[in-house]
């Protein structure tokens, strides 16, 4: 199970507010309680400090690497942005996030995949637009997959994220997002998906329960990563006893840890 | 004695103890001593078990590290016959097909040094009775999950009586609904409400 730990990211204030300040102690300490809570990646991502980005990711990539052994998730729209922090990545393999099926997009991400070897987060986005059911999702998966393949990503590399959509506007999207999950996975032996959990409850009381009853569902559908919180109790304590009854947790050893820890109290 | 393999053992780091018995076997400490201090260890994790300190899956860890650490340095099979400390027959009564409590207790026996040999399930009264005489085993274990069980277990029992073969031999029963006034009815020695505790009363009964 991959969990890319998901706080380092300006769109939250308090890192913008550290990133503008250059208070590594700070983001340090985001780092590793990440690391600490479990997360096998950190995401990277400082997409809100616009003219900023460049200088802000290099200096975040700078202060993460030092602070942990985890690899980075360098997450930007912006292939410069993306190019200048994979660069200082110290920490063994690092993540892209992301490309998509879009022409500009892939022709500029996917080099920096290959350059960099880097595992590559492709969401099912295409010039034509976002997916609306399990068909078109599963369609531009495929593409996106043979395509990646093609051009000399290994498919162990490719973590194919669905697009989540919130199930407070479509009731179907929780459904078709998992079906499509299910087609992927099945169709694509090796390949990787993964999601982040926000966007699925987006506007409902109580975020977390359908955040969470979304992360094992995916999870029985054959999703095996995830851009999360880890460091939140419920998510660490469902990620372990989901974990555990897929198979991944011989002896039951990180869930019975876990307890130990006092996580689920 | 080793006490960083028998703490590694009673702990579960298997990292650890698959370093120290690595270690300990190179330098050319005998087999027998490397086994000895692994089953001190595994004492120490039954006695946790029995404590409730421990949960089921560790109790099923650490027969399966106790198995990887002794195949290390004189190979699964070897490694068994090295730490032979009696025979264990069990399987599970004729007309029940439940298995899970049964391969706990023979993934425990095993590792604490009993030659188990596993029946399976469904297991007429003969079998059990050819196995007996096959075996020569010390002790023996009948398994039921269903009460409608209870009179195979006491068929069993009685046949292995019948044909002389329980002298010198424990006959132990276990399963979920099985208590005392069971062992009363089926005629067995003792009931073992858990595979610890059928260790424990196996070793009792051998002395060791």
């Amino acid at each position: 199970m991959l969990i890319v730990g998901e706080l380092i990211n300006t769109s939250r204030k308090a890192v913008k507010e550290a990133v503008l300040a250059r208070d590594a102690a700070f983001i340090t300490e985001l780092a590793r309680k990440q690391a600490e809570a479990g997360a096998t990646y950190l995401d990277v991502n400082c997409g809100t400090m616009l003219k900023d980005e460049k200088d802000s990711m290099e200096w975040l990539v700078d202060v993460v690497s030092r602070a942990v052994d985890t690899p980075l998730c360098i997450d930007s729209p912006d292939p410069f942005v993306l190019d200048a922090g994979l660069a200082l990545c110290g920490n063994g393999q690092p993540m892209i996030n992301s490309a998509t099926l879009e022409a500009a997009r892939y022709q500029t991400v996917v080099p920096l995949a290959l350059k960099y070897g880097a595992k590559l987060v492709a969401l099912c986005i295409s010039d034509q637009g976002m997916p609306e059911h399990v068909d078109d999702r599963a369609a531009i998966a495929d593409e996106l997959i043979s395509r990646l393949v093609k051009d000399g990503v290994h498919i162990g590399d490719i973590y194919i994220d669905p697009l989540i959509k919130p199930i407070s506007a479509d009731i179907t999207q929780g459904r078709d997002v998992l079906e499509a999950v299910r087609r992927i996975m099945t169709g694509n032996p090796g390949v990787h998906t993964i999601c982040g959990l926000t966007n699925i409850s987006f506007d409902l009381p109580e975020r977390m329960q359908v955040n969470s009853a979304f992360m094992l569902q995916a999870m029985a559908c054959g999703m095996d990563s995830y851009i999360i919180d880890i460091t939140n109790r419920k998510i660490a304590a469902a990620m372990l006893a989901g974990s555990a009854i897929m198979g991944h947790d011989r002896f039951c050893r990180k869930y019975i840890k876990g307890y130990r820890s006092g996580i689920f109290a | 004695m080793n006490q960083k393999i028998i703490d590694a053992m009673a702990g579960l780091d298997d990292e650890v103890l698959m370093e120290e018995v690595q270690a300990a076997a190179q330098s050319g400490v005998p087999a027998g001593d490397i086994i000895a201090d692994l089953q001190k260890g595994l004492d120490i994790v039954g006695e946790r078990f029995a404590a409730k300190e421990y949960f089921l899956s560790e109790l099923m860890m650490s027969a399966s590290i106790f198995n990887e650490a002794s195949g290390l340095f004189c190979g699964g099979e070897e490694a068994e016959g090295a730490s032979k400390i009696g025979t264990f027959v069990i399987g599970t009564v004729e007309t029940d097909i439940h298995d899970i409590g049964k391969n706990i207790v023979v993934s425990v026996m095993k590792s604490n040094g009993f030659r188990v040999i596993d029946l399976g399930v469904d297991v007429p009264a003969q079998k059990f009775v050819d196995a007996v005489r096959q075996y020569q085993p010390e002790v023996i274990g009948l398994s039921c999950l269903l009460t409608t069980c209870f009179e195979h277990m006491k068929r069993t029992v009685e046949a292995i009586r019948t044909e002389g073969l329980d002298k010198g031999r424990l006959i132990l029963i276990g399963g979920g609904p099985v208590d005392d006034r069971t062992v009363a009815y089926v005629g067995a020695d003792a009931r073992c409400e858990t595979a610890q505790v059928t260790v424990e009363k196996a070793k009792e009964f051998l002395g060791v």
